[in-house]
């Protein structure tokens, strides 16, 4: 296990800074600030080939790029998906895109999550918030190649039950009997039936095998670092612990810098890294 | 009250505890079961008990006006709930509700409260149990008021 790496897919792309024209297909309301786009290509094609964890750079014409994980199954290319939280000056505007509007996608770039690697092991993923949208693609992968791997366990964070994104997937996912489903809010209401707290209180009660399960953790890097900890005290090592960091990504390609963080570049190197190699980084404040 | 024992033996709270220690404590013991939508206490109320629970989920609520029961936290399989009868001025500060069926050990705090002034060493492992138990929830209380999912 100690030689698991995350894998890095580049797209057959003859320039990689040119953004493709792509079309809104379909708008998905997740939450009151969160959306769901499936796009597919100027001339009706899908999406490009792309490993669960890469990211693209989404352009909205006349406003500005910005990075977005693909949370789309990736055996499916008939349509690119992301998962979008409206909070910058490009995503904001994003809030108003409709079915038929155009706007430019770059990519797919970056590592992936080590789902390949995973084979033969238990596989824990930890999601926060959106978190979850970038690891949509690996649980996709790994339910459709089941037999493949040991217990699979998702445990998933939010503020409230209403902040919960793929509603109807999680009902789903929680009624099959080869996963096991962990579900917390921060605070809810009186009718709500699920977990209270937050996600890392799911952690010492999950089923799995600490020395021989792979765990992928997405969310706000406060979240990352209590999950990480939280692995560790329930006995996954860290060499086995994979995470997806975010940073101010502009070229995507490893030019600019933008994203530069500690020695190396979250957009090339990244965004999904072995938390041994972040871990000193993690706990660093003045990071 | 001796067949207890061993499911006091077996609770994840109780883990390692003394034989002798454990004789203390079936004595203050009981079986209970809540049914799904069942108060537990209410806040304000004496505390005189405390639950390890041993099957089930127990939604711990705030009420607020206008919103009604707000879940702050749950405890579930494995978990105490209730440390109030512990400490001064012995009063339940939440509602305890049963989201589900739940089956757990009731203790009786007055008679534990004696056994551990009796007894401090007993005493002492038992508030060094619970020290665990409210540190844990305090360090995940902090993490509920950090808003860790918006980063």
């Amino acid at each position: 296990m100690a030689n698991r790496e995350s894998r890095h897919v580049m797209a057959a792309q003859p320039d990689p800074m040119v953004p493709h024209p792509y079309r809104v297909r379909r708008v998905q309301r997740e939450t009151y600030d969160t959306f769901t786009l499936e796009l597919e290509q100027a001339n009706g094609a899908g999406g490009p080939p792309f490993a669960p964890g890469q990211f693209n750079m989404i352009y909205i014409y006349g406003v500005g790029e910005v990075p977005i994980s693909i949370s789309g199954d990736p055996a499916h290319s008939n349509a690119l998906v992301h998962t979008v939280r409206a909070v910058g000056t490009v995503t904001k505007p994003m809030v108003g895109l409709k079915r038929g509007d155009m706007l430019g996608v770059r990519g797919p770039f970056g590592s992936s999550w080590p789902v390949e690697e995973a084979r033969g092991s238990d596989v824990v993923i930890v999601a926060g918030g959106i978190g979850l949208a970038p690891l949509r693609p690996s649980l996709y992968y790994l339910l459709s190649h089941r037999e493949a791997y040991g217990r699979v366990v998702l445990l998933y964070g939010a503020r409230t039950p209403q902040d919960l994104l793929y509603t109807r997937e999680l009902e789903e996912w929680r009624g099959r009997f080869d996963l096991e489903v962990g579900i917390t809010v921060d605070a809810a209401s009186g009718n709500w039936l699920g977990n209270v707290g937050v996600v890392t209180t799911l952690i010492p009660w999950a089923r799995f095998e600490p020395s021989d399960t792979i765990a992928m953790v997405c969310g706000p890097e406060v979240m990352m670092r209590f999950t990480v900890q939280a692995l560790q005290e329930r006995g996954v090592p860290a060499e086995n612990t994979f995470v997806s960091m975010e940073r101010n990504m502009k070229c995507a390609v490893g030019f600019c810098g933008h994203c530069q963080f500690a020695p190396t570049f979250i957009c090339k190197d990244g965004p999904v890294f072995r938390c041994d190699r972040m871990e000193q980084f993690l706990w660093k404040r003045e990071i | 009250m001796q067949d207890l024992e061993p499911i006091l033996a077996e609770h994840r709270f109780l883990k390692g505890l003394a034989p002798s220690y454990l004789q203390e404590l079936v004595s203050c013991a009981s079986n209970v079961r809540f049914e799904a939508g069942q108060y537990i206490f209410h806040q304000g109320e004496e505390a005189n008990t405390f639950y390890a629970v041993r099957q089930g989920k127990v939604a711990l609520e705030i009420f607020v006006p206008g919103r009604g029961g707000v879940v702050i936290q749950d405890v579930g399989e494995g978990d105490i709930l209730g440390w109030s009868w512990l400490i001064p001025p012995h009063r339940w500060r939440f509602d305890a509700r049963a989201a589900e069926l739940t089956r757990a050990l009731a203790f009786d705090g007055v008679c534990l409260r004696r056994k551990c002034e009796e007894d401090h060493d007993f005493g002492y492992e038992l508030l060094r149990r619970f020290s665990e138990v409210i540190t844990q929830r305090l360090e995940a209380t902090r993490l509920q008021i950090l808003d860790v999912y918006h980063g």
